[in-house]
């Protein structure tokens, strides 16, 4: 037990020396969360648009301001030709222009029809189709409204629900993304530098000939990086509760367990690298190809696993991210119980156990 | 130097799949000895000295080390020796202070022990001023000294210093050795691989491995002397000649 404190001390102090890096590990998650939360967002917010009003009547001005009240657009200016549209796309200054023909009013009175035309810089697909969707949701809501009144026959009328997340924020998704990233790269990647490093410095050779159990040095290695995935985790969780006001719906320890679980997958899979490996390089382009870049590209989190063609939806089934992203996402935002993960769970602890059997088999060959 | 023996190898053998790489080889080294075990480089010597400390297993063949078996009680062996890598074996990040008090720890010293000895150690080495600073701040020579004293901080029976003057200066040396000198004198039997022929001459006594087998075994003097030789230079030359296999 003296032995294993001595060493676990060791570790810290490497840890709390290195300023730098602790700054990144401490600091990483809190960057992605803001980076996530506020810039790298796809909800589409204060887009500009241009508005050309051929009708100028009650009805256009009502649904203009509309529309203008809506936090999603911001009407740059009125322009009063045609041709004006295009050349006010070129310079750049709007996404969306709404078009209303003459006698807009008068057609939604007496012909119960009138039309409208958004105009969309579809350079960009995605924010082309997210803005012509609220732009007609907001022109749907007028129509509903003006047409309460009167009783049309035979109307369908959809009501759309959009469970766990009804404002359709990003946040929900990419908080146990992140949460997943950031544990993948404390964990993964520094366990595997930090064992290999004594390797390349020598002192492994000594640690070996002296009586302290292999055993013990695993472990004591895998300690300081563990607690500071806690920190990390708490830090993640509570910014984005109180920052991004994205709930914890599920259970609070349903959740930390989970991420000790899979926090201990990724040390396996670090001590698997660094038995494997003789140089930090080395470890360090293993762990960012063979974990970092299938967590980003596979886990689901940046790309539906859906849309993915098979083979890659087979191999994505061997990403230990994918299932905790699946199980954050589960316990997090829908606020399930162990009943509904208790799969993913298994399927986890599973790759645990046998990256854990597996970096323990290479360890000892290496020193008989 | 007394007539106990502390470390006796009896045709310890390893072979790696058809490769042999330690053959047949059988010497007794006594307590509070300076024992050199020279060789070229890929000639068996690291091999050799793994088997002895306990870090694996010999594949035919006797030996125990501190009076305990290398087969079954390598554990005990590792408790009862020190060992000094040739490449720098001191956590650069971490202070004087802060190495000593590691390696002590994983040896399971008491505190009150560390910190007797480790001011004792300081003072000998004149770094008591410098107990705070992180060793790599330290001078190549003192990181090497330091090293030393750190390997033999739990007072072991035998030391292993595997090449443990690669790179540092004539002076520096010298002073190592007689660090080596003083350590022996208290009683720790010294295990000693190296490649400069003039540190040789500092060991009471001398093996040469070559291919795998020990060719020489003897006094520097009585080397010389049956190689007819004028320094132990020579006598390695004309052993390591006959060499077939060549370094890795």
């Amino acid at each position: 037990m003296k032995q294993f404190r001595a060493f676990v001390k060791k570790e810290f102090h490497h840890i709390l020396r290195d300023k730098r890096t602790l700054f990144i590990l401490l600091g990483m998650p809190v960057m992605q969360i803001i980076i996530f939360g506020f810039a790298l967002t796809n909800e589409v917010k204060n887009s500009k648009i241009a508005v050309l009003d051929n009708s100028r009547d009650a009805a256009t001005s009502s649904l203009i301001s509309e529309i203008e009240a809506s936090r999603y657009f911001d009407i740059e200016r009125n322009i009063y030709s045609y041709n004006d549209i295009e050349q006010t796309f070129k310079a750049g200054r709007i996404k969306l222009a709404l078009v209303f023909p003459q006698n807009f009013g008068e057609d939604l009175q007496h012909f119960n029809k009138a039309h409208v035309q958004i105009v969309a810089d579809a350079s960009d697909p995605n924010v082309a189709s997210t803005l012509t969707n609220y732009a007609s949701a907001i022109i749907m809501d007028y129509q509903d409204r003006i047409t309460h009144d009167r009783h049309l026959p035979y109307t369908i009328n959809t009501e759309m629900r959009m469970l766990y997340n009804p404002q359709l924020r990003g946040a929900y998704n990419f908080v146990p993304g992140v949460m997943a990233m950031v544990l993948m790269l404390v964990c993964t990647l520094m366990t595997a530098i930090t064992v290999v490093r004594e390797k390349e410095m020598g002192t492994m050779e000594v640690l070996l000939a002296s009586p302290i159990q292999p055993m013990k040095i695993i472990i004591a290695k895998a300690v300081p990086y563990l607690l500071l995935s806690v920190v990390n985790v708490a830090s993640i969780l509570l910014l984005s509760v109180f920052v991004l006001n994205v709930p914890v719906n599920g259970s609070l320890i349903l959740l930390s367990f989970e991420s000790i679980l899979f926090t201990l997958t990724c040390l396996a899979f670090g001590l698997l690298i660094s038995s494997s490996t003789d140089s930090q390089q080395t470890a360090m382009f293993i762990s960012l190809t063979g974990m970092f870049l299938p967590t980003i590209m596979l886990s689901g989190f940046m790309f539906p696993i859906e849309n993915m063609p098979l083979p890659l939806q087979v191999i994505s089934n061997l990403v230990p991210a994918k299932w905790y992203y699946l199980i954050v996402k589960d316990v997090m935002i829908k606020g399930v119980g162990i009943e509904s993960i208790w799969k993913e769970t298994f399927i986890l602890a599973g790759m645990m156990f046998f990256l854990l059997a597996m970096a323990i088999k290479k360890f000892k060959i290496r020193l008989a | 130097m007394s007539n106990d023996k502390v470390i006796t190898a009896d045709r310890l053998t390893k072979k790696f799949g058809g490769f042999t790489a330690v053959d047949t080889i059988s010497f007794d080294v006594y307590k509070g000895e300076i024992f050199g075990f020279l060789g070229a480089n890929g000639a068996g010597k690291t091999t050799a000295m793994k088997m002895l400390s306990g870090l694996s297993k010999p594949t035919a063949g006797t030996a125990s080390v501190a009076g305990f078996d290398v087969y079954r009680e390598n554990e005990m062996i590792k408790k009862n020796i020190g060992y000094m890598s040739q490449k720098f074996s001191l956590y650069e990040d971490l202070t004087v202070k802060e190495n000593i008090r590691f390696y002590a720890g994983i040896y399971g010293m008491t505190n009150k022990f560390i910190k007797e000895k480790s001011g004792l150690i300081l003072k000998e080495l004149h770094l008591d001023s410098e107990a705070d600073r992180l060793v790599k701040s330290l001078p190549l020579g003192w990181k090497q000294k330091l090293a030393f004293s750190v390997a033999i901080f739990h007072e072991p029976q035998i030391v292993f210093l595997d090449e443990p003057t690669g790179g540092v200066d004539p002076v520096t040396r010298r002073e190592f050795w007689s660090m080596i000198y003083q350590a022996a004198a208290s009683g720790i039997t010294v295990f000693v691989t190296t490649h400069y022929m003039d540190e040789a001459e500092y060991c009471n006594r001398v093996s040469i491995m070559v291919d795998g087998r020990i060719d020489a075994l003897d006094t520097p003097q009585q080397l010389k002397k049956s190689f007819n030789a004028v320094s132990m230079d020579e006598v390695f030359l004309k052993l390591a000649r006959k060499a077939i296999r060549t370094a890795d």
